[in-house]
């Protein structure tokens, strides 16, 4: 009996850090459905965004000041890239634009540490990281905490991409970019707005990670994390983000607890990539991606 | 107006496809040859044979089998790296295990292994494309860091997981000192460079850049882009395997993972943005800046009001080279390579003006 409450101890405990890689996967996510664009450089702008946020802190701002300012900045980072990166870069084929975005990456990891310094900081957002149980299943509250908020985000950003003109048009963008243009929505505009959203998503999960790992470099590793849960849930789905999040969140878990252990264990660091591949094999569009038919 | 082609009459189909058809090429092709060969080790230190050139050449094997997979084939791969550990772990365990073995055959063999490898990661690429590929490929850089951690057989069960390389000798000759390992580490990288100068030149590089270009449309000429890009993971993988085991043999002296990380991966992918996708030239020209590039900055920072702090130095080098990249991509895509070829156009026709 032990032995099932534990892995339904280990089932929640991953589905619940399921819930964080998805809210790094939601920032890919709303870039590659707006612009086709693959930004590798999330992970780096989930990093810029916490260490931004903690260098208002210890500047002395409260807690939300330093939040609107950081949102702030990342609002400005967001135009700043559409208009040096993106913009030039119009019409030239995917593979071109995700290697750009790889070289954003290293920028803004360079710069953001090159401003705020490049030690390790702690943030404290006051939530208890007690554990509590439940019906004999230790969760961590600290997770639960970041599900509610990544549920949150989610809720918020469907509203937006359905209920406001501004979603409309974003949507408009991602059926068919020159039709969108030809009736009349501003492109450049839609741009900077989708990846401000993305950097607003980016402040959220960098405050929630690193609150949990501190502020530092490895946060923008979980980048990395994100790209299985993309490939599984597929790059265009919201939908996907959350299930794919959740299934590589909880396999991984397992697989490090009842496989690993067999294998001489750290397996966590390769086993999504195979899980998410084993499943592309057979289904190369993703859970929820769209089918892409190939024309000359 | 360096040289002049006209002139120069090709009067057979052997002639005409020379790898270098035109005559000033040639000479020019062998006072560099002569140079690298005779006047660098002449010239040279111990610091600038081993920290700089030995480096820059195993990497620009590396990037050159990087380029045949992402720049010819155009499949994006980010575990140039991996594949490069391949190479140095079954160079490593063969010299180790099986000392009768000439060491030349040895690096055929891990070259060989790292090719295999690299094919059975492409396997995906028969489902699946585009940035999926490049999630493939990361999965085997991945995977196979872990497997030579977590192994104890790669590593004959050395707790750190570093192996240390003996010396090589072959035919009498001992690759000691500096200058005999550069020595090798040109011919072999020479060599390779000419084979893949020609290999892109061939039917098989053909295939590889119409499948770049448009598979649905390579597919409707004839090709098979399955068969394509697989020979092109293959190749590129045997070309990383090799430069892996140089990298271990003759640059560190030790088979360690800390020196095929991720970030090598990108460091070789880097350097053949920078270099020119889908050229030969270009991977060495790419190789070459990206290892000065942080030589020049320490410099420069030298120049301008003393020393910078060490971290302070790394943040402002990636900031440079994230800059670079992005520039590069925006202002000239096909890299320095695009850049010598305007160059050399120019001044083949300066000071006269081409109209049209």
């Amino acid at each position: 009996m032990d032995g099932l409450w534990f892995f339904v101890e280990a089932l929640v405990g991953g589905l619940l850090s399921g819930v964080m890689y998805t809210l790094v996967a939601l920032g890919f996510v709303l870039i590659y459905k707006a612009s086709g664009v693959f930004n590798f450089a999330q992970g780096a702008m989930v990093l810029f965004a916490a260490l931004t946020f903690v260098g208002f802190v210890e500047l002395g701002l409260p807690f939300w000041m330093a939040l609107a300012a950081a949102l702030g900045v990342m609002m400005l980072l967001a135009v700043g890239i559409e208009r040096v990166v993106l913009r030039p870069l119009v019409g030239q084929p995917p593979i071109i634009l995700f290697m750009a975005t790889i070289g954003l990456s290293i920028f803004l990891e360079g710069f953001a540490q090159a401003v705020w310094g490049s030690q390790v900081r702690a943030l404290d957002l006051g939530i208890p990281d007690m554990p509590m149980e439940i019906d004999r299943v230790l969760i961590s509250r600290f997770d639960l905490t970041a599900a509610v908020i990544a549920a949150g985000l989610v809720i918020a950003l469907s509203l937006f991409f359905s209920h406001t003109r501004m979603g409309r048009a974003l949507r408009a963008v991602a059926d068919d970019s020159q039709a969108a243009q030809v009736a009349g929505v501003p492109l450049n505009l839609i741009w900077a707005v989708v990846w401000g959203a993305a950097g607003l998503v980016a402040l959220v999960a960098g405050l929630v990670w690193g609150a949990r790992l501190g502020v530092q470099f490895s946060l923008t590793l979980i980048a990395l994390k994100a790209l299985p849960v993309l490939i599984l849930g597929g790059f265009d789905s919201v939908a996907g983000a959350i299930v794919g999040g959740l299934i590589i969140g909880a396999s991984e878990k397992l697989a490090e607890i009842y496989v690993g252990a067999l294998i001489g264990g750290g397996i966590e660091n390769w086993f999504p990539y195979a899980l998410a591949i084993a499943f592309l094999l057979v289904r190369p569009g993703g859970l929820f991606g769209g089918k892409r038919v190939m024309r000359v | 107006m360096y040289y002049r082609d006209a002139g120069e009459i090709r009067t057979t189909y052997r002639q005409d496809r020379a790898i270098f058809p035109i005559a000033q090429e040639r000479r020019g092709m062998a006072v560099l040859l002569a140079l690298a060969f005779v006047a660098v080790p002449l010239a040279a230190d111990a610091y600038w044979l081993g920290s700089i050139a030995i480096p820059f050449l195993v990497l620009s094997l590396a990037a050159l089998g990087l380029n045949i997979i992402t720049g010819y084939a155009g499949q994006l791969s980010l575990g140039a790296a991996a594949f490069m550990a391949v190479g140095a772990y079954v160079s490593a365990n063969l010299v180790l295990r099986l000392p009768w073995l000439p060491f030349p055959v040895s690096f055929l063999l891990a070259g060989l292994a790292a090719a295999a490898v690299g094919v059975l990661f492409g396997l995906s690429s028969l489902r699946i494309r585009g940035f999926y590929i490049a999630v493939a490929t990361l999965a085997a850089q991945f995977f196979i860091e872990w497997l030579f951690t977590h192994v104890p057989w790669f590593t004959n069960g050395n707790a750190s997981g570093v192996i240390s390389t003996p010396p090589l000798a072959l035919f009498g000759l001992s690759f000691r000192t500096p200058e005999m390992r550069y020595l090798l580490v040109l011919t072999v990288v020479v060599g390779l460079a000419f084979a893949a100068k020609n290999l892109v030149r061939s039917s098989i590089g053909r295939a590889w850049m119409a499948v770049r270009d448009h598979e649905t449309a390579a597919e409707l000429m004839g090709i098979r882009p399955f068969g394509a890009k697989l020979s092109a993971f293959a190749v590129s993988s045997f070309y990383c395997g090799i430069a892996g085991a140089l990298w271990g043999f003759l640059h560190l002296g030790t088979v360690e993972v800390e020196a095929f990380t991720l970030h090598r991966s990108f460091q070789i992918l880097f350097m053949i943005i920078i270099g020119g996708l889908g050229s030969i030239l270009g991977s060495f020209l790419g190789a070459g800046f990206i290892i000065l590039l942080p030589i020049a900055i320490t410099n420069l920072a030298a120049l301008f009001g003393g020393t910078l702090r060490p971290d302070l130095l790394a943040n402002l080098e990636l900031m440079v080279f994230g800059g670079l990249i992005i520039a590069f991509l925006i202002l000239e895509p096909h890299g320095l390579a695009r850049l010598c070829t305007v160059l050399k156009t120019r001044l083949r026709h300066w000071p006269l003006h081409h109209q049209g």
